[in-house]
């Protein structure tokens, strides 16, 4: 009897595990470039950052008639071992990390495989260390971004007390953070801003629940905008909104739809962009790893949602303001803090 | 600091205690019978998934409850059938189902929602509409009813029986097979209802949103002495201490530190007022029939 139950628990654990990998599909003879890609903690669905990403290799794949694969990894280590999945494999040819987390694992993997073509969003570009030939950082300047949404916030606001959600307490959030005050600051200096975070780990950016109390925790207190660099944890944000029918400011993407009326704008980072320019470059041969590119406003890869769902929130006037505020942040008038 | 005291904290305290109360109080059901429930982690990741999943195709949020309520009683009869029929380890089948449990949402979540970590946005519970939240009014009934089916009803005592001396219970013609599957089988009930209200209040499924939820609704049972309103006292100091590290996140003390205290409330609780805590004596011991 006993051994049957071990057999029975075993094979539970062992369906478990299966059902953690991703599709393995039969290799492929078309001759087409195949693109992998390890999303961040959050996962597709999560409106954001990620499906950002995912965005990028659709349109890649319309356009320039790729393939790919995802893998949503787990917890800890099982970032590592699905990038090393990934580089293991004869018909991947450039493989993405999506997120700062990636940053160490990315650059160890990106020196263990010196053939293979990797790209890390979000890198943290650390000035002592070489970037691996064959990796290319995709840098952010999100603290443009987040001085612009701090500016409207600081503008629009009714009680003069805006508010930030940010998911894990980490350096890459903090950024988003300092700049966001600074643009509430910069147009309302007797500004009140209040702060949130879901976390000290990964996990702070999957956790809903937790964006939601912190959220209505702060409206409570007389916020009327919230600010969030949260990954799915921002979702719990907007239901805040919509419950307390306040404000909010969605992140990474243009999050509009999460929430129609509730979300004013959203600090928009063209993920897909770069994911796409990426495999573009790969597939006609341009691609040049060992430095970091860098997106920001003058490039327009960082700007807030203007769109004509969302333009009735954001008045004239408010936009004129923050359209100089934009210009005078590409021409260096303004030194924007980012910790 | 006065912000401590407002209606909108003390709300904010009991949303957070529902989904550890309702685990709790199943654990009292399960462990007062003598079966060590581990898998109430898993039966609350389900039954979280289960309701949003029934929430999201029915539009209807009782349906999607129900749902919930479902997937807890089908993991907690599997537990049952594996300890109480098979009389496996408790612990080792609880961990296996758990593990089952986390990678099963996932790969359902996959082939419903195609992503493996989050669910559309479903029509849920606006939790303003306090002090009339069906889950609290819930709750409190559900305590309630706990407390007096455990120490007042024939049901009860069978239970509590069957948990301290199970062959005592047997030679007076008590089936232990049957009041120790029914104590399981109302903990995943109450487990996957736990689960229910996590999504609902959410408004959607996020993989691995228990995230240790059934876990320390365990511990809570045990610091409660394995009484139900205990439980719930236990229950609502977590609520208190995860609702603290919230609101007191502008004060100017790392986050970090704000975030520890919750666990180190635990450690205090335990080590120091709880004193000695006697389980059921046959708790975690299958029983065996001697002919």
């Amino acid at each position: 009897m006993k051994t049957t139950i071990n057999l029975i628990l075993s094979f539970i654990l062992a369906l478990t595990i299966t059902s953690c990998g991703k599709k393995e599909n039969t290799e492929n003879n078309t001759g087409k470039l195949k693109v992998g890609l390890v999303f961040d903690v959050g996962g597709r669905g999560d409106k954001s950052f990620n499906d950002a990403a995912y965005r990028g290799l659709e349109k890649a794949k319309q356009e320039l008639g790729i393939e790919f694969e995802y893998i949503e990894p787990g917890p800890g280590a099982d970032r590592e071992a699905a990038l090393r999945q990934f580089s293991s494999r004869k018909d991947i040819a450039v493989i993405f990390g999506i997120g700062f987390i990636f940053t160490d694992e990315i650059t160890k993997i990106a020196q263990e495989f010196p053939d293979k073509k990797y790209a890390c969003v979000d890198y943290t570009v650390d000035p002592s260390k070489t970037i691996p030939p064959n990796l290319v950082a995709l840098e952010f300047k999100e603290e443009e971004g987040s001085f612009l949404v701090g500016a409207i916030a600081g503008l629009l606001t009714k009680s003069n007390k805006v508010g930030f959600v940010g998911g894990m307490d980490s350096p890459l959030i903090k950024k988003f953070q300092v700049s966001y005050e600074a643009g509430v600051k910069h147009v309302n200096p007797g500004g009140q801003i209040l702060v949130g975070y879901a976390g000290v780990t990964g996990d702070a950016f999957k956790n809903p629940g937790r964006g939601k109390e912190l959220a209505l925790g702060q409206y409570n207190d007389g916020v009327d905008i919230i600010y969030h660099a949260s990954g799915v944890t921002g979702l719990g944000v907007f239901e805040a909104a919509r419950e307390m029918k306040k404000f909010a400011i969605g992140v990474d993407s243009d999050q509009n739809d999460e929430a129609p009326g509730y979300i004013i704008t959203s600090m928009v980072k063209v993920v897909d962009v770069s994911v796409f320019e990426v495999i573009k470059e790969v597939k006609e041969g341009t691609f040049k790893g060992g430095r970091v590119e860098t997106f920001g406003l003058k490039t327009k890869g960082v700007d807030y949602a203007y769109t004509d769902k969302n333009k009735h929130m954001i008045p004239d006037e408010v936009k004129a303001k923050v359209e100089v505020i934009r210009q005078d942040i590409i021409d260096g008038k303004i030194t924007i803090p980012t910790k | 600091m006065e912000e401590l005291l407002t209606i909108t904290f003390v709300l904010q305290t009991l949303r957070i205690t529902i989904p550890y109360l309702l685990p709790s109080l199943g654990a009292v059901y399960s462990e007062k019978g003598g079966v060590v429930n581990i898998a109430l982690e898993g039966i609350l990741l389900s039954g979280a998934f289960a309701a949003a999943a029934g929430t999201f195709y029915t539009g209807n949020i009782i349906v999607g409850t129900a749902c919930g309520i479902l997937a807890g009683i089908i993991i907690a009869l599997i537990h049952s059938i594996v300890t109480i029929t098979f009389k496996a380890n408790q612990i080792v089948s609880g961990i296996a189902l758990n593990i089952l449990a986390f990678g099963i949402t996932k790969f359902f979540c996959k082939i419903l929602f195609g992503s493996s970590s989050n669910s559309e946005r479903i029509p849920g519970i606006e939790t303003l509409d306090l002090p009339f939240n069906p889950f609290l009014l819930l709750c409190v009934i559900i305590l309630g009813i706990t407390y007096f089916t455990i120490n007042k009803t024939r049901f009860g005592l069978r239970l509590r029986a069957v948990g301290e001396n199970p062959q005592a219970a047997d030679s007076l013609g008590i089936s232990v097979t049957k009041v120790r599957y029914l104590g399981v089988l109302i903990s995943g009930a109450l487990g996957g209802l736990g689960g229910a209200w996590l999504a609902l209040d959410q408004h959607s499924y996020t993989d691995g949103m228990s995230a240790g939820r059934g876990y320390i609704a365990l511990a809570a049972m045990i610091i409660g002495k394995w009484n139900p309103m205990g439980a719930a006292g236990a229950c609502l100091l977590f609520g208190l201490a995860e609702s603290f590290t919230l609101q007191f996140q502008d004060s100017g003390i790392p986050t970090q530190f704000i975030q520890m205290l919750p666990y180190v409330l635990t450690i205090i609780v335990l080590a120091g007022f709880i004193g000695k805590a006697n389980p059921p004596a046959a708790d975690g011991v299958p029983y065996e029939k001697k002919d």
